[in-house]
């Protein structure tokens, strides 16, 4: 244990690291420009309705986020992500269709349902864990769609039938006349940003590395002073909020919820999302989001016969050649600049 | 009061005793080896101290507060800190993430200060980067602070199982067997390391080995276990030439020989 004679690692990766630290100011500016004309210019040059798919790709990305805060980061497999998707989403619906609050109005306290239920949810979860963590929450997805239809809630709900709603209208004082998609783009832009920022700051200081402490060693995160038990609660109300805020976006964004909106493949497409994505990536739910979104139209322009089996197959060979999924992707491409840089 | 102060401790699993009523302290600034053959209840012990198993009899106090009991995330804000038999690192994480994991016992910022970026998590989050260095400084990790801990080497490892557990600033360090894997010349330098680290952290050491040698050179003060019972306690010197402890290591016939 000696210092010096233990410190052989392979070869270039220690000089590169340094770079990392202290990127200069106008780098900086250059990316966070950069980033936002990325994220504005689509809204003025996509027609309507690829606009519209790109706005759903981005609430996909963030419904995805949330499913990675607990599932990546934190270690602990939820299969139902689906249910909390769909409770922001009829949180959102009901108070806009049956109170006719603002969608502005609704969106905390949609996060603050979903919160909540997530939270709840937690509980069992500490004492399953694993594989029967995904099934028990698997069911959850399985029932959530049923219990939107039951009778006894159908007045709220609006049962099989589901309930309309109206996208929220540009404000009066936004410069030019911007359409409903358009600012519906930018709503779920600036909601979905916002949450993104908040997860990096999250992930990236103490809590964020005691999430990661507990997924990968439980036992030793203890001894370092961690409440395991209150971590991974917290984390899973995070992550259904999330997730939930996703939900509320879609509702107003696609003008209407109905319960077979919300089936079981929508807990499977998040899965897929944050895999494809980047398991523990914030930036790859973003990607995530994009890949679920437009690959399976890829694939129905390849084969109408048979979609599903073009988008096995190019799921597959995306998985072969990014086994880390995009954030691997990045990852490698931003080591080997610092190399060279 | 001493630092550490275990009592008439008893752990039973089914029928099986593991520990028998052991009772010893470990004073402050004191390094103490605890040794013992294979099965003799040192590790079983080792986990009643660090809170993983709750003793079927007796108490453990740590600075006059009762430790049996507590939740484990309890101990390292009391001020125990340790480190792991097989390495028990957060393995996706880099060094230096792992060593400021030790420091999350110090820290106070939640969810929302974590999330929001608030002033006051800033400034911890400075302090504990800061102190982060130093030790990746002194324990000689700076060259490999941004790589993930799984691609080091094994006694590499040691050492960032070693900062993790110090940046914390326990009183009193939980070491279990940290000679394990080592070779000769590494069981050296780890034996200058724990001296140095008693004196710059001015903190106390209980120390699980086997590693007959290291124990007898660092330690202030030895207890030595065999079949769950204390035989013998007290300098290095005392407990190497008592004959209950050599009858224990070398069997009965050798006892009059050795000593």
């Amino acid at each position: 244990m000696s210092a010096s004679e233990n410190v052989a690692i392979p070869g270039t990766i220690p000089q590169a690291m340094p770079a990392r630290r202290g990127m200069p100011a106008w780098q900086v500016a250059l990316v966070v420009l950069g980033g936002l004309v990325v994220a504005i210019a689509p809204a003025f040059i996509l027609e309507s309705f690829p606009l519209f798919q790109l706005t759903m790709a981005v609430i996909m990305g963030l419904a995805v986020l949330g499913l990675n805060m607990v599932t990546g980061f934190n270690g602990q497999i939820s299969l139902g992500h689906g249910a909390f998707f769909a409770l922001g989403a009829y949180a959102t619906a009901i108070l806009m269709s049956h109170l006719d609050w603002s969608f502005w109005a609704t969106l905390p306290f949609s996060a603050a349902v979903c919160g909540v239920v997530g939270y709840g949810i937690g509980f069992p979860a500490l004492r399953l864990g694993g594989l029967y963590l995904a099934l028990t929450t698997f069911s959850l997805a399985v029932a959530v769609p049923q219990i939107l239809k039951h009778k006894s809630i159908e007045d709220w709900t609006g049962g099989v039938q589901g309930l309309f709603l109206v996208k929220p209208d540009a404000p009066a004082w936004m410069p030019g006349a911007l359409t409903p998609d358009q600012w519906m783009y930018f709503v779920a832009v600036g909601v979905a940003g916002v949450c993104f920022l908040l997860c990096w700051n999250l992930i990236r200081g103490r809590i964020g590395r005691a999430l990661m402490a507990t997924r990968d060693h439980q036992t030793a995160a203890e001894a370092m002073g961690m409440d395991t038990a209150t971590l991974k609660t917290r984390a899973f109300a995070v992550s259904a909020m999330v997730t939930g805020i996703a939900g509320s976006l879609s509702a107003v964004a696609v003008e209407f919820v109905a319960p077979d909106s919300f089936s079981l493949m929508v807990s499977i497409t998040l899965f897929v999302g944050m895999v494809v994505g980047g398991v523990a990536s914030i930036l790859g739910s973003l990607f995530g989001g994009l890949f679920v979104l437009f690959v399976p139209n890829i694939a129905e322009a390849i084969s109408k016969a048979a979609p599903g089996v073009i988008y096995g197959i190019l799921l597959i060979a995306f998985l072969f050649i990014l086994p880390d999924g995009f954030a691997g992707l990045l990852r490698r491409i931003a080591g080997r600049l610092r190399r060279r840089g | 009061m001493a630092l550490l102060e275990v009592r008439d401790v008893v752990v039973r699993f089914g029928g099986v005793t593991a520990v028998a009523g052991v009772s010893f302290d470990v004073e402050e600034r004191q390094i103490c080896g605890l040794i013992g053959p294979n099965g003799a209840g040192k590790t079983t012990l080792f986990n009643v101290i660090s809170g993983i198993y709750k003793p079927t009899e007796g108490q453990v106090r740590f600075a006059g507060q009762m430790a049996t009991g507590l939740p484990r995330h309890r101990m390292a804000p009391m001020g125990l800190g340790r480190t792991f038999q097989n390495l028990a690192l957060f393995r996706s994480m880099t060094v230096r993430e792992n060593v400021l994991a030790g420091a999350h016992a110090d820290g106070h910022a939640g969810f929302l200060a974590n999330a929001l970026r608030l002033p006051s998590a800033r400034r911890e989050e400075a302090a504990a980067a800061e102190h982060a260095r130093s030790l990746l400084a002194l324990l000689d990790l700076e060259a490999v602070a941004d790589i993930p801990v799984a691609a080091l080497p094994f006694g590499t490892q040691k050492r960032v199982e070693m900062a993790r557990a110090l940046i914390s600033r326990p009183k009193l360090l939980l070491l279990d067997e940290p000679a394990g894997g080592l070779n000769h010349g590494e069981v050296d330098g780890l034996a200058q390391l724990l001296r140095d680290i008693e004196r710059n952290f001015e903190l106390s050491i209980l120390l699980v080995e086997h590693h007959m040698n290291l124990v007898m050179r660092v330690s202030d003060k030895v207890v030595a276990l065999d079949f769950g019972k204390k035989i013998a306690d007290g300098s290095p010197a005392e407990v190497r030439s008592d004959p209950e402890v050599i009858r224990a290591y070398l069997g009965a016939e050798a006892a009059p020989h050795a000593a």
